[in-house]
């Protein structure tokens, strides 16, 4: 197959299809309108299922609905309204079906603005709905990892019955890159023991629900999430590693911050100075792993993120003050350039730092003064 | 136990039903509205090929009783799962079952949209008055004047609105195929009543578009009423405030015979 031209958003389209999306329910929103217009044309061609739902509050109720029916279906949205979704992603983690969600993040809190951010770090990963479940939550950097990662988002789902987001900011969804589309996977309807699709000659009835009004029944359903969380961990951390084996310092980074911070890396090797980046690719498992390693022998790290530090605590978390950790970060829709990081490297290399200090308050003292 | 039919019987279990016994309160007309579905659906042999979609509410266990595939929405959320349910399985046969919390309050953008779109499916809308889970709190539906916790000094119109009529709303709506007002207070009333679910999952049988049957119905013990009294309020206080009615009946309907 050759490589083509792809809009990132109309690529996550292509490929959710290509993927084997029976139905997509989506509402407007930028920056991630084009996915939504692109299947209104695409779904109904295919003959498959697309609705434009009467907000983002019925279009996830309509993914929890198909999902129960055990298809293959996906929503799309951006940071407010993913903010509408949370009920029911909720319900659907405590249902324990699979259904996939893209999230084109932008500037925020509130109705914020339409540029790329990442601030939706926290809700995807550390939560978002109520009550106690987790999401795989997937971080692609170019059009092509947002492409193989939407594919692999349905069979992680499906795998897990499990939610799982792909998040992104304006940048991916709104640029062109030559990307690699996948075969067409023809429509597989699974036969899940689960799925109440109707009872149709076949067997008993099915229920799908999320209540346990027995405390002590809940409390297995959330052991049972935990131990199902287990296996994602042990199964599916996924991570890019550049120039690491013989860095000294690590910047961690994850999307369109990742990216732009291996620019800063590349410029930064050229001045001899030995940094490596780790981007996660899920930042949902995170890979705790290989951070609590390069701890060990590493003199410092450098998180890069388009909010304020959300990622920031999960590398606090994993190097456990073996190592001091230095922050940039840059918000409501700005994105930093390699210069900016490329300064904050040759800052880090000139030292001195401490394990003690606070790499947000640093950052913000550093942001102010600069003002 | 082998149990043996006598000649004259005249009422026995639909097979819509499972064989559990019903946390509704005494008196409540819950019972009736699920007997009518499950009657409905072993008559027209739809069991088999029927999900059903559960509200938040009293009727949030409705999934306990009918033996057919059941969802259990979040709160007022019911239309949009059973969009998406009937837009990947459309030869399977999609009812909500919903409250007037649910349906007429928390609810209303669904229903309104489900209905806009035509959506192929059917709506069992109970309306009695007040938000019975929780413990009787003014609903949407609640009458002028009638107390609640929520109201307790009656319901102000001037302060906190008047009752939706959401049957004659939906009925204007073009996507809407079925849509009638019926109560449960008395047993001509629910032949009626289950004459008018027939018809609604008659329409849908009949791709004609969405259905719904909205159900007076009683709440004795939120009401403070005896089941006698509570069906009594309702003849003579839901009925002149919501009018029993066909409000839309699309023409495709009239060759549909239903017999009582």
């Amino acid at each position: 197959m050759t490589r083509e031209l792809w809009k990132g958003n109309e690529a996550i389209a292509e490929a959710a299809i290509r993927a084997g999306l029976e139905a997509y329910f989506g509402y407007p929103i930028t920056p991630q309108t084009e996915i939504l217009e692109y299947l209104s044309r695409r779904m109904p061609e295919l003959g498959r299922a697309f609705v434009q739902a009467e907000s983002e509050l019925g279009a996830i109720n309509m993914v929890y609905g198909a999902a129960c029916a055990g298809v293959r279906v996906m929503s799309t949205s951006s940071s407010p309204g993913v903010s509408l979704m949370m009920e029911g992603l909720s319900y659907i983690a405590g249902t324990e079906i699979p259904a996939v969600l893209v999230n084109v993040m932008r500037g925020g809190p509130g109705l914020g603005n339409i540029a790329p951010a990442q601030a939706d770090y926290n809700q995807a990963v550390h939560g978002g709905g109520h009550g106690d479940y987790k999401s795989i939550v997937l971080a692609p950097a170019s059009v092509q990892e947002a492409i193989d990662l939407t594919v692999l988002s349905f069979d992680l789902a499906e795998k897990y019955r499990s939610i799982c987001m792909v998040i992104l900011d304006g940048c991916i969804g709104q640029m062109m890159e030559p990307a690699q589309m996948p075969e067409m996977k023809p429509i597989r309807r699974a036969d899940w023991e689960w799925a109440t699709d109707g009872r149709m000659g076949k067997r008993e009835r099915r229920i799908l629900t999320s209540i346990y009004l027995d405390p002590i029944e809940e409390e297995k359903m959330n052991l049972r999430q935990i131990s199902r969380w287990k296996a994602i961990q042990a199964n599916e951390v996924r991570y890019k590693e550049y120039f690491l084996d013989d860095a000294e310092i690590v910047i961690v980074g994850f999307g369109t911050a990742g990216r732009v911070a291996l620019s800063a890396v590349r410029a930064a090797r050229q001045q001899g100075i030995k940094v490596g980046l780790l981007r996660p690719i899920t930042v949902s498992p995170f890979p705790f792993e290989v951070i609590n390693q390069l701890a060990g022998r590493v003199s410092a790290f450098l998180v890069t993120e388009m909010n304020s530090g959300q990622m920031l605590e999960d590398v606090r978390l994993a190097v456990r003050g073996r190592a001091p950790i230095e922050f940039y970060g840059r918000m409501g829709g700005v994105v930093p350039f390699p210069d900016e990081i490329l300064h904050e490297i040759q800052r880090i290399a000139a030292g001195p730092l401490s394990v003690d200090s606070n790499p947000r308050d640093e950052w913000y003292e550093r942001m102010m003064a600069a003002r | 136990m082998t149990t043996t039919a006598p000649n004259n019987l005249v009422y026995k279990r639909p097979v819509g039903f499972t064989d559990t016994p019903t946390h509704y309160c005494p008196g409540c007309t819950h019972g009736v509205a699920h007997r009518l579905v499950a009657e409905v659906l072993e008559e027209l042999g739809l069991i088999d090929r029927t999900i059903g979609v559960a509200p938040v509410g009293c009727s949030v266990f409705a999934y306990n009783y009918f033996d057919t595939d059941f969802v259990e929405a979040p709160h007022g959320r019911a239309p949009a799962m059973a969009t998406g349910i009937k837009r990947v399985l459309p030869d399977r046969i999609v009812f909500t079952y919903q409250g007037d919390g649910d349906l007429a309050s928390i609810g209303t953008g669904e229903i309104v949209h489900a209905a806009a779109r035509g959506e192929n499916i059917t709506v069992i809308f109970i309306n009695n008055a007040n938000f019975g889970m929780t413990g009787g709190q003014m609903a949407p539906t609640t009458l002028p004047g009638m107390k609640t916790t929520s109201s307790p000094n009656g319901r102000d119109v001037e302060t906190q609105g008047y009752p939706i009529r959401m049957a004659e709303m939906l009925a204007t709506l073009d996507g809407a195929g079925y849509v009638v007002r019926r109560s449960l207070h008395d047993p001509k009333n629910i032949r009626l009543a289950k004459k008018a679910i027939r018809l609604a999952f008659e329409t849908q049988v009949r791709g004609l578009g969405f259905s719904m049957v909205e159900l007076l119905s009683t709440c004795p013990t939120n009401w403070g009423m005896t089941p006698v009294e509570s069906l009594k309020f309702v003849e003579e206080h839901m009925v002149p405030a919501y009018p029993l009615g066909d409000f839309k009946v699309a023409a495709g309907l009239a060759q549909v015979k239903v017999k009582g």
